[in-house]
């Protein structure tokens, strides 16, 4: 249906007022909303997170796709019985404790949701406890983790280390990422996994969670 | 002291000085606090830093104003501190330059994003800016220098900001830029040429690179800025990118390496030459010397 094609277009474009319009319109054409979500927001990130990959566009673009997508995704979500959208599995995310840099953990949370993730963000400078304990009340696969110095990496390690603590390691997953993190510190801390850019890092967690 | 510049106009190359996260760890910063908080506290270390620095032989040396703009600091609900933050961190370093040295002002980015991407009014922005770079002048900074940003509207912003303040007070501005199969792009997507020629528009007297780099890239960057700018260039190189060794994160790149390569920033005419992240006197020292063998 074209009127699928012209969202996923809207949205790349990140015209949040014509995404809105759009979606309507459609909604109003008993079209259902899980297919307007996967046919059409889904697959405008899918190729926003493909050409940001590729470096053919950058931060900005990605930022104002989001707030499309949020848009529409804003008009699907009282569609959806249950008050649940459909997801791919839920992601707990958040940049560690002592670091206030929470750029490239946004992009993340926007590209997780734009595979059509449920990502509950917990925010900056979040406690290694609270991770585990959000994961487990609210039954995460995944718990992503961010860090931009190279202080605050060790709080990292404190995530998974009380993760095997409470013999959660293996049913709930960690990836991790920043600037200074690399794939050895993910080994050597034993995360699952190492996310060198937010499109990288859902690959990954898609990944985890199949 | 002759003004900065005019001896960059005359053909000279400055030094100037390296990290200052690093020295603030080593002074007892904690995890979590921002390094500003300092500038009220422990004015002593600001000042034992910048000795530091003055000894290995910077020229310029640059107060611990990095993140001290009303958006940043309200982070740690420091937002009503902007003057005194700012103020006191020009004072530490004026006292020990001296007149040996330009005390020059970071400026950091504000950590949020213009609209439309982001939530932040353009006006807003500039008067973020305007607020710590007017306490930075008034304290007696000589050059300002606008730092490590990656939006050439937020660095076109705090330029206007600074402008407002003086017409006449040098700005130095630098970008940071990633290496991309399609060459240095900044995150938000501005090329070194776009970087070279927009900051120049903007009003910088100065412009460059720091961070994100070690020396290596910075050489191709610093070749890029000479072919599209005829301003004095500013190059602030990273020691290389962190690696792992046992449980602690650190820079490669060592003072002689970073030396050594420093030949070619010369060569190419890059007229300050300095460190960033994994940077410390023992670098400076090793750059001091580099610029000072070249000069025979």
């Amino acid at each position: 249906m074209d009127l699928l094609q012209d969202i996923s277009i809207a949205l790349q474009s990140g015209n949040c007022e014509k995404v809105e319009a759009l979606v309507r319109q459609i909604l109003g054409k008993k079209v259902l909303p899980k297919d307007v979500l996967d046919k059409g927001l889904i697959a405008g990130m899918n190729v926003i997170g493909e050409k940001y990959k590729n470096h053919e566009i950058f931060l900005p673009e990605v930022l104002l796709a989001a707030k499309a997508m949020y848009t529409g995704m804003d008009v699907l979500k009282p569609l959806f019985l249950k008050d649940e959208m459909p997801t791919l599995g839920r992601v707990v995310i958040g940049t560690v404790h002592g670091d206030i840099h929470d750029i490239g953990k946004n992009l993340v949370a926007i590209m997780l949701r734009g595979a059509g993730f449920d990502v509950i963000d917990l925010g900056k400078d979040v406690p290694a406890e609270k991770f585990v304990e959000v994961a487990v009340q609210k039954q995460a696969r995944v718990i992503g983790m961010s860090a931009l110095l190279t202080t605050t990496m060790p709080a990292m390690k404190s995530v998974v280390e009380r993760l095997e603590k409470r013999g959660l390691n293996g049913k709930i997953k960690t990836i991790i990422g920043g600037a200074p993190v690399t794939a050895d510190y993910a080994r050597h801390i034993g995360a699952d996994a190492y996310g060198y850019d937010s499109v990288n890092a859902v690959e990954w967690i898609k990944r985890l969670t199949t | 002291m002759r003004k900065l510049l005019e001896r960059l106009a005359a053909g000279e190359v400055l030094v100037a000085d390296g990290a200052m996260g690093t020295m603030l760890m080593e002074r007892g910063m904690q995890i979590g606090q921002p390094p500003e908080c300092f500038n009220l506290e422990h004015i002593d270390v600001l000042e034992e830093i910048a000795r530091e620095y003055l000894s290995a032989g910077a020229d310029i040396i640059q107060t611990n104003t990095f993140g001290a703009s009303r958006l940043k600091l309200s982070q740690y609900s420091l937002e009503e501190e902007v003057a005194e933050i700012n103020e006191n961190a020009v004072l530490a370093v004026k006292k020990v330059a001296a007149d040996q040295a330009y005390v020059s002002g970071s400026c950091g980015p504000t950590g949020k994003f213009l609209k439309p991407y982001g939530d932040v009014e353009p006006h807003e922005m500039v008067d973020v800016f305007r607020e710590q770079i007017s306490a930075l002048i008034d304290a007696g900074i000589d050059v300002i220098c606008i730092e490590t940003m990656t939006d050439l509207h937020e660095a076109t912003f705090a330029i206007k900001g600074a402008r407002r303040v003086s017409s006449s007070i040098p700005v130095m501005a630098t970008m940071t830029f990633d290496r991309t199969p399609k060459g240095f792009y900044t995150v938000m997507g501005v090329s070194v040429e776009e970087a070279a020629k927009g900051l120049e528009i903007a009003g910088a007297d100065i412009v460059g690179s720091n961070c994100g780099n070690g020396i290596e890239n910075m050489i191709l960057i610093a070749q890029e800025f000479k072919r599209y700018t005829k301003l004095p260039v500013i190059i602030q190189s990273n020691a290389g990118k962190p690696v792992l060794e046992a449980d602690r994160a650190f820079y490669p790149e060592t003072p002689e390496f970073m030396a050594e390569k420093a030949g070619a920033l010369i060569s190419l005419g890059v007229s300050i030459i300095g460190g960033c992240c994994g940077t410390a006197p023992a670098h400076i020292r090793a750059l001091r010397k580099a610029v000072d063998s070249c000069k025979g």
